[in-house]
């Protein structure tokens, strides 16, 4: 009987981890608050880097990359920024290293997301991850506590619609 | 080479770069709200109160679903995906609200904003969602303000006239007091 309870909870435990190894588990593996602290920027923040870069020719302008849902990019994103595909998804992680292949990797990226509150996205870790790991030194993520509506747009902070 | 002292700047030289720094601190303050101020807005939370605005669209099984023909009912409307984890944490739950109250004038309806169909319709079997679903996209997102973050819920009274309206995870027992509350009242 104890024996049969032994495997029991063996084949549970097995079954967990190979659960938590498969690919529908890929957000959960890299969640957002596994980013540095030091690789994020608050809105404000950004809004100052932007503006300064719009205002000054010789500083950096960082390239923007929207890694969330393209219907919300269509309703309202950060002027100048694209869409790079859902870092949460296969395919959207595909996208983002096919965009990322153009770039130099000392190039100042700054993605982001707003899908959900930043410790259910599930987009922005992946993104981060594999970021990191094609080399870009120079990679911030754009921390938005809530949601895109509630810490940029209902701030007043530049947005446009559109893809 | 001298080390480098504060002391040896001129007092009126280090005077003025003082304020030209308080100057330059005051400038970057002025103008974010001036560059913020420029953006277009979006005035989501006005909705609350008017008529929600209609729409016509069909759903998953090829039904059509048309926000007038609720007209008499009282109409959750819920903008969800499949990656939004609150999302499906509600899912359920609306579902047994669906079969509990259906018969009492309640009716779900759920508009995914997800960017394909696919992984809506397995998620539509997987929850055996007794309501119709349609495919959103920037066009009803925008009808309704903006969707900008999910999930967003809708109560919608028997009028058709928008009485709440919920950004993030719902408080559930308190989205059902307030269910109970509009169906009694029709």
């Amino acid at each position: 009987m104890k024996s049969s309870f032994t495997r029991f909870a063996a084949a549970l435990v097995v079954l967990i981890l190979l659960c938590a190894a498969c690919p529908g588990a890929n957000a959960q593996a890299s969640p957002a608050s596994r980013i540095p602290a030091a690789d994020l920027l608050q809105p404000l923040e950004l809004v100052k880097i932007l503006q300064s870069s719009n205002s000054d020719s010789k500083k950096e302008k960082p390239l923007l990359l929207q890694v969330g849902s393209l219907v919300m990019f269509e309703q309202a994103h950060i002027p100048g920024s694209e869409y790079a595909g859902a870092g949460g998804k296969e395919a959207g992680l595909r996208s983002l290293k096919e965009r990322a292949s153009k770039l130099d990797r000392a190039q100042f990226v700054v993605l982001y997301c707003g899908c959900c509150p930043w410790g259910k996205c599930p987009n922005i870790g992946p993104a981060y991850q594999q970021m990191r790991s094609l080399g870009f030194t120079n990679l911030k993520v754009l921390y938005i506590a809530d949601n895109f509506g509630a810490d940029w747009v209902d701030k007043g902070y530049p947005v446009t619609k559109g893809q | 080479m001298q080390p480098f002292r504060a002391s040896s700047i001129p007092r009126r030289s280090r005077q003025s770069r003082r304020w030209i720094g308080y100057g330059l601190v005051l400038l970057s303050a002025m103008a974010v709200p001036l560059y913020a101020a420029t953006a277009p807005t979006h005035a989501r939370t006005d909705f609350v109160g008017r008529a929600a605005p209609s729409f016509d669209r069909v759903d998953l099984e090829g039904k059509r679903v048309e926000l007038s023909a609720y007209r008499g009912k009282v109409v959750l409307l819920n903008f969800w995906a499949t990656w939004c984890g609150p999302c499906l944490t509600e899912t359920p739950v609306f579902v047994s609200w669906q079969k509990q109250y259906g018969g009492q004038g309640l009716q779900v309806i759920g508009i995914s904003m997800d960017d394909d169909a696919p992984p809506v319709r397995r998620m539509y079997r997987k929850y055996r969602m007794n309501y119709p679903v349609a495919m959103g996209d920037a066009k009803l997102g925008e009808l309704y303000g903006g969707v900008l973050g999910l999930p967003v819920t809708y109560l919608i009274d028997s009028h058709g006239k928008i009485v709440r309206r919920y950004e993030g995870a719902v408080d559930l027992k308190e989205l059902e007091k307030e269910v109970q509350g509009l169906l009694g009242k029709r």
